[in-house]
């Protein structure tokens, strides 16, 4: 066997709290395409910034054809023949794509010669780009390919994608694929990060799979079903729930039908989802992030409004009521992104409980503010919930991430709510925290509300969850009981066998 | 190395003191211009900011004030509404314009009849007529997502070119021996917004901008309209989570900024002014935008700040009298004003700090 171009060693880094890398070990090849496949927060991010030379391992080595190769910054990662196309681009609106490029090298050359060296690299490779037109105006697709370029004029060994395809469509992904098809012919080692399944089989000769910051697999992805490589993602450590037999309710939340375009360019439709969620009952929703998550709390927020008929609630057609219209009958919501969304950052806590708090707990008069009872509700979401502020005047974004993630939850659970949804309650939360919002989540079912906790953390929905379904494409699952879910069944359900689609156009 | 440093939250002590560092920055930098303009500079300083409120002919100039300072806190306030919110009326000169064409207009086509209900129907007018004016754009943004930067500043345009017509032809005064410009409401009694205390300077606009001032107040902290005009402003995704419909938003911060300059414009058209004529306009409905950014946005420090402007308009107005000191250098210092205000401001949300270069 030949020398491989970039050998890993068992790296290791830890943050506060976290060891985003435990003793990572895995070859990549010259001319292969590696997948580097996990969950959120499995570690991918820090490992590839590690061999960008961003992040520096407490331990382990990397050798790069067989030299030691320790890049104290991405400047030397560079000269070594390493490129990353990163997942947010750094390009100037305001400049034209040759300034642009020209603004990331070491020794620009003049104006004219990079303009026709950007054409010929653009030919050669098919990605089409004039050097000469404004950043501004590019789409998301071609601002990639600048970033790209970028990298092609390097002359890399070795090319980093960060999930390269979120932000692309269809068509887009097509000419990617083709290009980095033809960069592997030449010899050029590609890194490729992706969690999405179908994509990696498409494209990938080998593919290294990151669980909580281990290497837990290796696979040819051409040779492994999607199923497979979603289970050893997803891990086979899962704990079957414990709660059984519960009595649910009449139904409180009815969706039918529900199809909705979304509101952002790069997000996903939901297409055609069905669910019902009995009063006492917990479903998880399930599934790789960027299928249709955000989507479905905001149709069930009232921020995205749909027909009439296609959300009940007891029976009553809520699909086009408002945030507000619904918090008055009993449905409340709690986004994922917490500052911005859930929560204005500058604004203090207790008006951040007036946010959400204001229809429920009587905070207003005829539109006056009660701002002493606005406090007591922020003071009973601080102390209920354990968050640490020195008082309810700071500011939201003083707060560490978890504990405005309690605040948040906090805020919808003291209101009594008939149905709650959840996005991501426990997404970057310590462990203590995570728990005590969880049980704060199954006790608010205990009391008879309907919750749907959509989450990518398959731990927490099968500790919480009595039925479990999946998001893939804008589309959902069939819930299914919790009890007796097997792994394989999860993966099927999540990891997207591309045959269910046609079963359901 | 020197770097800013993002505070846990904003300063409440800076965010008071940086109108003041401001103002002292623009006295500094201001004495360093009309030093190079070969004047002196404290004597330039003294004469805009002591003058008009201390000096000999003080009596003067304090009517001044008041009557320079309405129609800005006036206007700035509707401004501020809508800046809270991030939504940018720049064209309150031209529904100022408008407010003053519709309410002169209003009580013009009653001459010479004598009754107590012209001026109040002039008032209505008016703040319709800048209402309309800036539903233009309101509607145009909400309806086809325009810029309503562009269309409100643009349709100031429009404004003055309705100004010079309605100035020469519609309400052009039949006794003015073909001079442009309407009948002087002044010597109409009916329709005059006279002063309520003889030499105060105290007119009903002043009195409404108080008023104005006051409400602002109300809404901004104690009613949910205006929780939700500050929500928008400062996180528009967690707005549309609490409830917030933007469209209504839109139309309501546009049509009330409108309607507040509106009414600016018919008060100094039926007092102070007195006249339709095509330079009506003096600027008062860009000079808001700098004050209501000069008074943080809030209510009262938009009052504190359209004093602070009336005193640099007139004790610049002496200054160019008495010391010759060109009109352009005054509008620089009003400028810096600004300037220094936004730069300053940084310092409310950021700390400076010296940092030694890190690996990071």
């Amino acid at each position: 066997m030949t020398t491989p171009l970039l050998s890993l060693q068992r790296l290791t880094k830890a943050y506060p709290g976290v060891v985003a890398n435990d003793q990572v070990s895995f070859d990549i090849g010259e001319g292969e395409v590696h997948a580097l496949l996990g969950e959120n927060g499995a570690g991918k991010s820090t490992l590839v910034k590690m061999i960008y030379g961003l992040v520096k391992p407490d331990s382990g080595t990397m050798l790069l054809r067989g030299q030691a190769f320790a890049p104290p910054e991405p400047r030397a990662a560079r000269a070594d023949g390493i490129a990353m196309v990163f997942q947010h681009f750094s390009l100037f609106d305001a400049l034209n794509v040759a300034e642009n490029i020209a603004l990331g090298m070491e020794n620009p050359p003049p104006m004219g010669d990079l303009a026709s060296r950007i054409r010929e690299v653009s030919e050669t490779y098919g990605l089409p780009l004039d050097p000469f037109r404004t950043v501004g105006d590019l789409s998301a697709g071609e601002r990639q390919r600048v970033e790209i370029i970028r990298c092609l004029l390097q002359d890399p060994k070795l090319l980093i994608m960060d999930e390269p395809t979120s932000v692309l469509t269809p068509q887009e992904v097509e000419i990617l694929f083709e290009t980095l098809n033809k960069l592997r012919s030449e010899g050029t080692s590609i890194l490729y990060i992706s969690h999405k399944l179908e994509e990696i089989r498409t494209l990938c000769d080998h593919a290294t799979i990151l669980r909580l910051g281990k290497n837990v697999g290796e696979c040819v992805p051409s040779e492994t079903s999607a199923r497979d490589m979603a289970e050893m993602m997803v891990g086979s450590t899962l704990q079957t729930p414990e709660r059984s037999g519960r009595e649910f309710g009449d139904v409180a939340l009815d969706v039918s039908g529900l199809s909705v375009p979304s509101p952002s360019e790069f997000g996903t439709a939901l297409k055609n989802v069905h669910m019902t969620v009995r009063k006492g009952e917990v479903l998880g929703v399930g599934g790789v992030a960027g299928n249709g998550q955000d989507e479905l709390l905001g149709v069930l927020s009232g921020e995205i409004q749909t027909t009439a008929d296609a959300i009940k609630f007891n029976g009553q057609p809520i699909g086009k009521l408002g945030p507000t219209a619904r918090r008055k009958l009993g449905v409340l919501t709690a986004p994922e992104e917490r500052l911005g969304h859930a929560a204005a950052p500058d604004m203090s806590l207790t008006e951040n409980a007036l946010l959400t708090g204001s229809v429920r707990e009587g905070l207003e008069n005829n539109g006056f503010l009660k701002w002493s009872e606005t406090k007591s509700f922020a003071e009973k979401i601080i102390s209920a919930f354990d968050v640490r502020t020195p008082g309810p005047e700071n500011a939201a974004r003083s707060l560490s991430g978890g504990n405005l993630q309690k605040f948040v939850i906090g805020r919808e659970v003291l209101q009594n709510p008939d149905v709650l949804v959840v996005n991501q309650p426990t997404w970057g939360v310590d462990a203590a925290a995570a728990a005590s919002i969880r049980q704060s989540i199954l006790d608010l079912a205990a009391k008879g509300t309907a919750v749907i906790c959509i989450s990518q953390d398959l731990d927490e929905l099968m500790e919480i969850s009595d039925s479990f379904a999946a998001l893939n494409e804008g589309r959902l699952s069939a819930p299914r009981t919790t009890t007796g879910l097997t792994v394989d069944e999860i993966g099927l359900m999540m990891g997207g066998a591309h045959g269910m689609e046609v079963a359901h156009v | 190395m020197i770097v800013l440093e993002k505070r846990p939250q904003p300063s409440k002590a800076w965010s008071y003191a940086t109108p003041l560092v401001a103002v002292l920055a623009t006295m500094v930098f201001g004495g360093i211009l009309f030093a190079i303009l070969g004047k002196n500079p404290i004597e330039a300083i003294g004469t805009i900011f002591w003058e008009p409120l201390f000096g000999e002919f003080a009596f003067y100039y304090r009517p001044q004030l008041l009557v320079k300072g309405a129609p800005l806190v006036l206007i700035a306030i509707g401004l501020s509404l809508g800046f809270r919110a991030g939504i940018w009326n720049i064209g309150a000169e031209g529904q100022y314009i408008m407010g003053a064409i519709f309410g002169a207009g209003a009580g013009l086509a009653f001459y010479p009849l004598d009754a107590f209900y012209i001026f109040p129907i002039m008032v209505i007018a008016g703040a319709f007529g800048g209402w309309l004016w800036a539903s233009i754009p309101a509607f145009l943004k909400v309806r086809f997502g325009t810029n309503e930067i562009l269309v409100s500043l643009m349709l100031v345009y429009v404004a003055e070119q309705m100004l010079a017509s309605v100035s020469l032809g519609l309400l052009k005064n039949p006794e003015g021996f073909g001079f442009p410009g309407s009948r002087n409401l002044q010597s109409y009694e009916s329709a005059h917004n006279a002063e309520l205390i003889a030499g105060s300077g105290m007119h009903w606009g002043v009195v409404t901008a108080l008023i104005a001032v006051i409400f602002a107040y109300v809404l901004l902290n104690r009613h949910m309209l205006g929780f939700h005009i500050r929500l928008t402003g400062e996180a528009p995704r967690a707005a549309k989570f609490a409830g917030v419909n933007p469209a209504r938003l839109i139309l309501f911060c546009l049509g009330l900024s409108g309607a507040l300059a509106g009414l600016a414009g018919m008060f100094e058209v039926s007092g102070p002014s007195g006249v339709v004529s095509i330079d009506f306009n003096v600027g008062y409905g860009f000079t808001a935008i700098i004050v209501a950014f000069l008074g943080r946005l809030h209510p009262v420090g938009i009052l504190l700040a359209g004093g602070l402007m009336a005193l640099t308009y007139i004790g610049g107005e002496i200054a160019q009298s008495q010391l010759g000191l060109p009109a352009a250098a005054i509008q620089v210092f009003q400028g810096m004003l600004l300037f220094f205000l936004l730069a300053f401001d940084l310092l409310t949300n950021y700390r400076i700090r010296a940092a030694h270069s890190e690996v990071a």
